[in-house]
């Protein structure tokens, strides 16, 4: 396991290895998301209280579900920066941030669309758009944390600790916000158990949320790579690949 | 144990020395609270309806403000690299400094509470909610609060980003701590509520003095 | 670089190496420091001395290469000294935060009298004068039994007399079998050896 660690702490090795695999991730997350989207969009049958209006959550809850997840994505390389000193961990939170920010800004406003022909209004103080909203503000927060420290190694660490802060908060914000408010549908899939939505609207789903997953990987892959070129300029490497670049 | 009793009369101290450090969270509270009848009307019934969430809003904003300067002054004259330096566990000493800015600041407005809810026309059954509530639930932002101190005590401008880091962890003590108005005003138990708080209190003593204490030790090297 | 040792060290100090705006202040930089030793650091302005003090005190824990064991307590007097303008000099050493023991009454007062503050205990600090500020700091000095000074420019302030009693007690800590950091930039005049560390000489990336 350590040596597989050390390696990650190196910067040549993780430029070389997400280049590897960006380079089959990426096509394959294009085509999922086509994929997805033209079944969910085209070949799926239009439900009987909301007409087509709800396609839109095949773009809706692959962006909550992941931006949720990119939470903890990015707190656990907080802790990992934190525990271990892992300067690579740094990157791929700072990476993540604003990936994440973006995905929930996608869900709330894709939320705020889908409101209107439903709740025939634009914004609904409902649990669940409230923690999201919550949640862009915490992401926001870790963001700006970022960029007020000069140091970056310093805002590295303070956004690992509010990150880390961030992530024991989350499930008591949910819960609250759950608590104090609740009007939306219920859960809608579980995984276990019966499914209250038909299947031939489900799989575009999955399909949907894998998708996503693998664009937030694409996503904190290509922001960690131009992160760690930044970082490491005046290093040995990263020269030898701008000439190599040029020569090419 | 000494030195937390140590650094809490000092904190104390320091604060009674500026009495107007003291005085100003609780005038900010009251001029909040008199903006809300301009901005809603006067109308006894409406203010009565929002008492509950005007009090515990401003009760968080007036906290919010003074977060700030927790370590603030002490990281200016060099006293914070005095205290991560002292061979006692820093966990307890920030845990002091929060007692002493809970005691100034959430303790005092618990205290002057009852004359603003009156003033917003809250419900008397209301009243013993809302000093019960706020003396549990400030504490839970004080320590919230120094974290956010903490990790941005070293930057210049920190007052604005404060507020964006902590303001979401606010919001599930306004919730409750507003709800526990609410149902007492309404003629429900509130104990379930300060229970809550309660516990939200024992996480943020068993949790938050760690983040502040990394915070720290990252501000000042930065 | 002097490396002999004579008894334990209480602070060793590895390889260390510190990069500050892509420039290498030191590099692979070795020393242990024992009880009886005054080490004087020197170097040019942005040498990176108080860098190195604060590594070693262990204020500085990112952005450093080595490392530091630090086997006895220590005090650190930095560029700010510390003190609360609201309280007196007797309550800022009596409540002080670093809280290295409870003084009684009567050592702070002789130790306020030893660096020249007799009768200003009880006046409060902000009406004190910068070196007078400096002088409440150095009574910790006085007061703390921690066998390791680190200490950042101690004679900012003082005037000269003042230097004179802080190199006499310097001189008494080291032969009394402490040790002493310090960064300075004038050349000391202490009853025992000085042990120089030079930064920044011929090290630059």
């Amino acid at each position: 396991m350590w040596p597989i660690f050390h390696k990650f702490g190196s910067p040549p090795w993780l430029y070389a290895i997400s280049g590897a695999i960006l380079r089959w991730l990426l096509p394959i997350t294009l085509l999922a998301l086509v994929t997805g989207m033209v079944w969910g969009l085209l070949f799926t049958p239009s439900e009987n209280v909301q007409g087509n209006s709800y396609r839109i959550i095949y773009i809706h809850v692959p962006a909550a579900v992941v931006a949720l997840a990119g939470y903890y994505v990015m707190a656990f390389a907080g802790a990992i920066s934190l525990i271990w000193r892992m300067k690579m961990a740094d990157v791929a939170m700072k990476a993540a941030a604003p990936v994440g920010a973006a995905l929930t800004f996608v869900a709330l406003f894709t939320g705020a669309v889908w409101g209107k022909p439903t709740w025939g209004t634009w914004w609904v103080w409902d649990a669940r758009i409230t923690s999201m909203l919550i949640l862009l503000f915490l992401y926001l927060g870790v963001v700006a944390l970022y960029e007020a420290f000069d140091n970056k190694e310093a805002a590295g660490k303070a956004c690992a600790v509010l990150s880390l802060v961030g992530m024991v908060n989350i499930p008591i914000i949910y819960k609250s916000v759950d608590w104090w408010y609740s009007l939306h549908q219920g859960a809608s899939i579980k995984f276990t158990g019966e499914t209250s939505i038909h299947s031939s609207m489900l799989y575009p789903l999955l399909l949907m949320i894998a998708a996503f997953y693998a664009l937030f990987t694409c996503c904190l892959l290509l922001n960690m790579r131009a992160e760690l070129l930044q970082r490491e300029q005046r290093t040995q490497w990263v020269r030898k690949l701008i000439n190599e670049d040029v020569v090419n | 144990m000494q030195f937390c009793a140590r650094l809490l009369r000092r904190q104390l101290l320091l604060a009674v020395r500026r009495p107007l450090e003291i005085g100003n969270p609780l005038l900010f509270f009251a001029m909040v609270v008199a903006l809300f009848p301009l901005g809603l009307g006067p109308s006894p019934d409406t203010l009565a309806g929002f008492a509950p969430g005007v009090l515990w809003i401003t009760a968080l904003l007036s906290n919010l403000l003074t977060s700030d300067g927790v370590f603030r002054s002490d990281f200016e004259d060099g006293s914070l690299e005095q205290l991560l330096l002292a061979p006692q566990p820093l966990f307890l000493s920030v845990l002091a400094y929060i007692g002493a800015h809970w005691l100034t600041t959430g303790l005092l407005l618990a205290v002057v509470s009852p004359l603003f809810a009156l003033m917003l026309n809250l419900p008397v059954q209301g009243i013993a909610a809302l000093v019960a509530s706020l003396l549990v639930g400030t504490a839970v932002l004080s320590l919230v609060g120094g974290i956010g101190a903490a990790l941005t005590v070293g930057l210049k401008r920190g007052g604005m980003l404060i507020s964006l880091l902590i303001l979401p962890l606010y919001m599930p003590v306004l919730i409750f701590g507003s709800a526990a108005v609410q149902a007492a005003v309404g003629g429900l138990p509130v104990a379930p509520y300060l229970a809550i708080l309660g516990a939200m209190l024992c996480l943020a003593i068993a949790l938050a003095p760690l983040a502040m204490a990394a915070g720290l030790r990252i501000s000042i090297d930065a | 670089m002097p490396g002999e040792i004579s008894g334990s060290p209480v602070l060793a100090a590895r390889s260390l190496c510190l990069e500050r705006g892509g420039r290498e202040l030191f590099r692979d930089l070795s020393f242990d420091i024992c009880g009886g030793q005054l080490w004087q650091i020197e170097g040019a302005n942005g040498a990176g001395k108080t860098s190195l003090l604060r590594i070693l005190c262990g204020l500085s824990r990112y952005g450093f290469g080595g490392r530091v064991e630090r086997r006895a307590p220590l005090l650190y007097l930095g560029h700010q000294s510390a003190l609360k303008a609201l309280l007196t000099p007797r309550e800022n050493l009596a409540l002080h935060v670093s809280g290295d023991g409870r003084y009684a009454g009567h050592q702070i007062e002789s130790a306020l009298a030893r660096v020249g503050l007799y009768g200003y205990e009880d006046v409060a600090s902000h009406t004190l004068s910068a070196g007078q500020h400096r002088r409440v700091n150095l009574a910790r000095l006085l007061l703390s039994d921690a066998a390791l000074w680190l200490l950042d420019e101690p004679f900012t302030a003082i005037d000269k007399a003042g230097v004179q009693e802080l190199q006499a007690l310097l001189g008494s800590h080291v032969a009394g079998g402490g040790a002493v950091v310090m960064t300075s930039h004038q050349a000391l005049d202490v009853p025992c050896d000085v042990r120089y560390l030079n930064l920044g000489a011929g090290q630059r990336a």
